[in-house]
């Protein structure tokens, strides 16, 4: 189970990347291993639509569970992966690298304080595992 | 105690297992003052005098083997191939349970497959599901779909008045929690200019009949245009057998296809168990409620079917599950297709021009009769409106009288439509029948 | 062994039905609206006849095999109630057919009405739903619309056990509620300190399973009806495990407000490879005007010898149709039928003769699969499919692993609550040798699971077809097969 370190998370699975004022947003490693084969990958927010933190930004189905993925912080689309509507499967090979759901510039670099970093949530995947 | 195995000897022995000794201290968690209650039911009758009191209950009906019916309105007398109910009768069909253990539910599921392609050859539509309760309900669906694919920022429903009042009335009821805006049928007669004026950029979804509920054949190539110019979906509800003669809906460019299956070899049965058809576009069919069966292969390299797309469904999805749909009508499904299969392309063909051309006589009979008018004006199928010189139900009181059953009195559902009946004939109603319903009519204008 | 696709076996020319010629006059067809072809396949009735009846040899049902199946009540389908549901009378009558021409079907309906009333303790019945899922619509719709009409719709909220089946959350998203889910404690019921909590007035209802999914009637049902209601709220009862209750306790007495029944679980009606179902609901007094309809009203006659007349009517304050026409009479023929045979009596000894088998099989297997909910069960228990010294095999395994002993597997991975979840319901049909054959099985396959895992994991290898490519399935969506004429 990977848990990059330059990341942070959130408790429902997305993983995001900062470098100044611009965000990347996908969903984790440990999520994609609960979901299993992922079957359907649907971006919802579009380019140009501001997404408040919390909002759903993209769904993610597999054969056995749908979830929604929300984005970590709030920001403006700059872009979505074209790729996953194709080739699904990323989200299972590489969920920090080309399964990236969305880019986006931040509205408020604030909330990204109430995230947790790359420890916490290793620490939160495995207290869920049991 | 009928159906139930056991014997002394077993319950005894199954009660020293459990550790427990009597039948009644099994429900020791259930409230003692409320337990046990005496119902007030009847005692239990054989199977030999079930039998004689349903046959009793059966024979206080008039049905259609033994009167001529000219009864439409949404159900149809339709002739039913004597295949279609031998292999509902097949135990391993009909005994068994949604396919969900997929290696042992092949034929179910096979059988499925087979009805959404038969359905979607059909209606010229990408993909059907594998049913749904009814036409009206499935409709409903189809609102819902639409609201859906909007996400919430369209909220009006555009209704012709010549969809099924009871399918409207379930749109209604469907919707009642959903804060959306459904018009359009206010009044009986409203002509597609009217309700094409009618589209805004709040309209979902524009909901039509094919043929209406009055019969009428409408061309809807250009309601699919205007819905479309103006953002919404256009949902076509079908009478498939009708599609046995007329052009699919698809070439119109509808967005939505549902309807009715009952007249696909499944009886009257006083109004149930029907099917629900419910086909849409590749695009849509994430947010298409109810079941899906899908084709794939096993471990050992068959093809096989499995339900498929199962998140969207109440099982996984819950509470944002497309709907809560789980048991829709799978045999009534199966029926549908073993009928489309022995009617063939060239028996669906058949038993449709038979309906239109049985109908089309009829029509001009009666509007030859000097004191019936026929209100449709346009191309219908196989019922046609009928205005009456008197009240609609004096006069199916002097048709049944002649052992006929007589057309639907629309004025029940219509204001404007007053002494109007509503006369469908099909592939059931000889000629003799045909003309023996004119005299009759002939007969009861007079006072 | 794979039959072949319908279309495949079509042969253009080839006829199955013939039709007699017209006996009228031919009119001219619709100008412009004629289809160009009609894609269907076009077969012999013996080619027809052949492919559904392999198709139908590949399927495994109750008429096969025991069919364990927790929450469906996979109880034997009387043979009579076929019958029955085809006879003339009430196989070709019309729906809309004037009332006095349909006394006989309106009667049938009427006793129906009748007596799920007394069975569930309610005041009024509509058998309109079509199935249970579409009463648990019909049940929320009627608690909304109750709130309302006293003026308070600030009650927007429906509170639901998180052991509670997926339709119950998806039935209250479609009336446009918001679902609030309640923990289970540790015995398996809801946890009443949760509850106390959540009641509040913006709740409109709670839905509650009684007996729950784990097979375990509510310990504290009277406290929870009483917080409910205490606090303004409805109680609505998802009837589905309503074959444990059958004379033993009536839900209307417990002080459900509303319910529905599954007449296709507990009244024997056929499960039909998915439906036809129907689920009526029945109500408390104070909801009986918001009933779907039209319910069926008896008018009495005016003398002692003068049958009523049956016919009917919306009541009062109705939500409204829920289906087209008056519900799935056919099925309602069949559980007549199937109520009648079994009278007073007869329902009563369903209900321990279900409940009987299922602490059977519990008191029998406990040792070999860990029950964590482990009292006195009603028509179904939960065990779990997975052991720590065996890792690798799941509930999933074992399923499969079961079709090679001849069974049908129990419901798997539900209720969510339980880790690799079997859901067991035997029904009262199953006899003590079809029981012990299936202890048997299951402690063979603990067995397996054990020292031979492989055999598990790749089951089943006796049965036609091995395991299912469920992501090769969602992936490439082939939902339909296409004619090659149809692709342009």
């Amino acid at each position: 189970m990977e848990y990059p370190k330059d990341l942070k998370y959130t408790k429902n699975d997305e993983w995001i990347r900062v470098e100044g004022k611009q965000a990347t947003a996908g969903i984790t490693d440990y999520a994609q291993d609960q979901l299993s084969d992922i079957v359907f990958v649907e971006v919802v927010a579009a380019v140009g639509e501001s997404v408040a933190q919390g909002s759903a930004c993209a769904t993610v189905e597999s054969v056995k569970a749908a979830a929604e993925v929300y984005m970590p912080a709030g920001g403006k689309i700059a872009a979505v992966n074209e790729a996953l509507p194709t080739t699904p499967e990323l989200v299972n090979k590489e969920p920090y690298g080309g399964a990236w759901m969305v880019r986006f510039e931040l509205t408020n670099p604030k909330e990204l304080d109430g995230l947790m970093d790359a420890a916490a949530y290793e620490k939160y995947c495995q207290e869920r595992t049991h | 105690m009928a159906y139930i195995p056991h014997t002394e000897r077993d319950r005894q022995a199954m009660l020293a297992a459990i550790g427990v000794p009597t039948l009644d201290s099994l429900y020791s968690s259930v409230p003692a003052d409320v337990r046990f209650p005496d119902l007030d039911l009847p005692e239990p009758l054989s199977e030999m005098e079930v039998m004689a009191e349903l046959q009793a209950l059966a024979e206080a009906n008039v049905d259609t083997r033994h009167y001529a019916s000219f009864l439409g309105a949404g159900a149809y007398n339709h002739f039913i191939p004597s295949v279609v109910d031998h292999i509902l009768r097949r135990n391993e069909f009909y005994t068994a349970y949604t396919p969900y253990q997929p290696e042992i539910s092949q034929g179910t599921l096979q059988a499925t497959f087979e009805y959404q392609s038969l359905i979607c050859a059909l209606t010229g539509m990408d993909v059907s599901n594998a049913s749904h309760y009814d036409g009206a309900t499935a409709l409903a669906e189809a609102v819902t779909l639409a609201l859906a694919h909007h996400r919430g920022k369209r909220k009006t429903l555009l209704m012709s008045p010549s969809v099924h009042p009871h399918y409207r009335q379930v749109v209604r009821t469907y919707m009642q929690g959903m804060d959306v805006t459904i018009h359009g049928d206010e009044s009986c007669c409203t002509g597609p200019d009217d309700l094409v004026r009618r589209l805004d950029d709040q309209t979902a979804m524009v909901a039509v009949q094919y043929p209406d509920f009055f019969g009428h054949i409408v061309d809807f190539t250009a309601w699919a245009e205007a819905a479309h110019a103006a953002g919404a979906l256009l949902c076509v509800v079908v009478n498939p057998l009708a599609l046995g003669l007329l052009k699919p809906p698809s070439t119109f460019g509808a967005d939505v296809v549902v309807g009715e299956g009952q007249s696909l070899g499944i009886p009257l049965s006083f109004g149930g168990p029907y099917l629900g058809l419910f086909t849409t576009k590749n695009e849509y069919v994430r947010k298409m409620a109810g079941r899906l069966v899908g084709e794939t292969l096993d471990s050992r390299g068959q093809r096989g079917y499995v339900l498929t797309l199962t998140p969207r469904e109440q099982h996984i999805r819950r509470e944002k599950a497309t709907s809560n749909i789980c048991t829709n009508v799978g045999l009534m499904a199966l029926a549908s297709a073993v009928y489309l299969s022995v009617m063939g392309k060239q028996g669906l063909r058949q038993v449709a021009e038979l309906c239109y051309h049985k109908a089309h006589y009829a029509a001009d009979a009666i509007g030859r009769l000097p004191r019936y008018k026929i209100w449709n004006s346009g191309p219908f199928f196989h019922e046609f409106v009928v205005e009456c010189p008197k009240p609609v139900a004096d006069i199916n009181e002097i048709l049944l009288e002649q052992e006929i059953v007589g057309g639907y009195d629309l004025g029940a559902d219509y204001a404007e439509l007053k002494n109007h009946m509503l006369i469908a004939v099909t592939e059931m109603n000889t000629q003799e029948e045909i003309d023996g319903l004119v005299s009759a009519l002939e007969e009861a204008s007079h006072d | 062994m794979t039959e072949p696709v319908i279309f495949d076996l079509s042969s253009p020319g080839r006829r199955g039905v013939t039709l007699p010629e017209p006996d009228v006059p031919l009119q001219p067809l619709p100008r412009g609206l004629v289809r160009d072809d009609l894609p269907l396949p076009e077969l012999s009735e013996l080619d027809v006849v052949r492919h559904f009846v392999r198709l139908s040899q590949l399927n495994y049902s109750i008429d096969t095999g025991f069919y364990p199946l927790g929450s469906c009540t996979m109880k034997y389908n009387p043979k009579v109630n076929e019958d029955a549901a085809r006879l003339t009378g009430f196989a070709f009558s019309h729906p809309l057919q004037e009332v006095t021409t349909v006394q006989g079907n309106l009667a049938l309906m009427y006793s129906l009405q009748e007596w799920l009333k007394e069975i569930g303790g309610f005041a009024g019945v509509s058998l309109q739903p079509a199935a249970g899922a579409h009463g648990e619509l019909t049940g929320i719709l009627i608690i909304r619309a109750y709130h309302r009409q006293r003026g308070d719709s600030k009650r927007t909220k429906i509170l639901i056990p998180d052991s509670a089946h997926g339709t119950n959350p998806a039935s209250t998203s479609m009336a446009g509620l918001q679902v609030v889910e309640l923990p289970s404690d540790a015995r398996g019921n809801i946890d009443l300190q949760a509850l106390r909590q959540a009641c509040d007035d913006t709740v409109a209802a709670l839905m509650l399973t009684n007996p729950n999914t784990l097979g375990l009637f509510e310990e504290h049902v009277r406290e929870v009806v009483d917080q409910i209601h205490a606090c303004g709220g409805l109680v609505y009862g998802d009837g589905a495990n309503m074959n444990a209750l059958l004379g033993v306790v009536r839900p209307g007495d417990l002080g459900f407000d509303v319910m529905h029944f599954n007449l296709h679980k507990t009244f024997s009606t056929p499960h039909g490879g998915g439906g036809p179902g129907s689920g009526p609901v029945g109500a408390a007094p104070a909801l009986v005007e918001f009933l779907p309809g039209p319910v069926i009203e008896a008018v009495e006659g005016d003398g002692d010898e003068e049958a009523p007349l049956y016919r009917p009517v919306m009541p009062a304050h109705s939500i409204g149709r829920v289906k087209a026409f008056l519900g799935h009479f056919g099925m309602h023929v069949r559980a007549y039928t199937y109520m009648r045979m079994q009278g007073k009596s007869g329902l009563r000894a369903i209900a321990d003769h279900a409940v009987l088998n299922a602490n059977y099989l519990r008191a029998r297997l406990r040792d070999t699969y860990h029950v964590p909910y482990d009292r006195m069960c009603m028509h179904e228990f939960v065990a779990e499919g997975r052991w720590d010294d065996a890792p690798g095999v799941r509930a999933l395994d074992i399923a499969k692993r079961l079709m090679d002993f001849g069974f049908h597997p129990p419901t798997n991975y539900f209720p969510l609550i339980v880790h690799e979840a079997l859901m067991i319901e035997p029904t009262e049909s199953e006899s003590r040798e079809t029981l012990d054959a299936f202890i048997e099985a299951l402690q063979a396959i603990a067995d397996e699971a054990h020292r031979t895992p492989d055999v598990l994991l790749t089951a089943p290898h006796k049965t036609p077809f091995g395991r299912l490519d469920e992501v090769r399935a969602a992936k490439e969506l082939v939902l339909c097969c296409r004619p090659a004429e149809m692709d342009t």
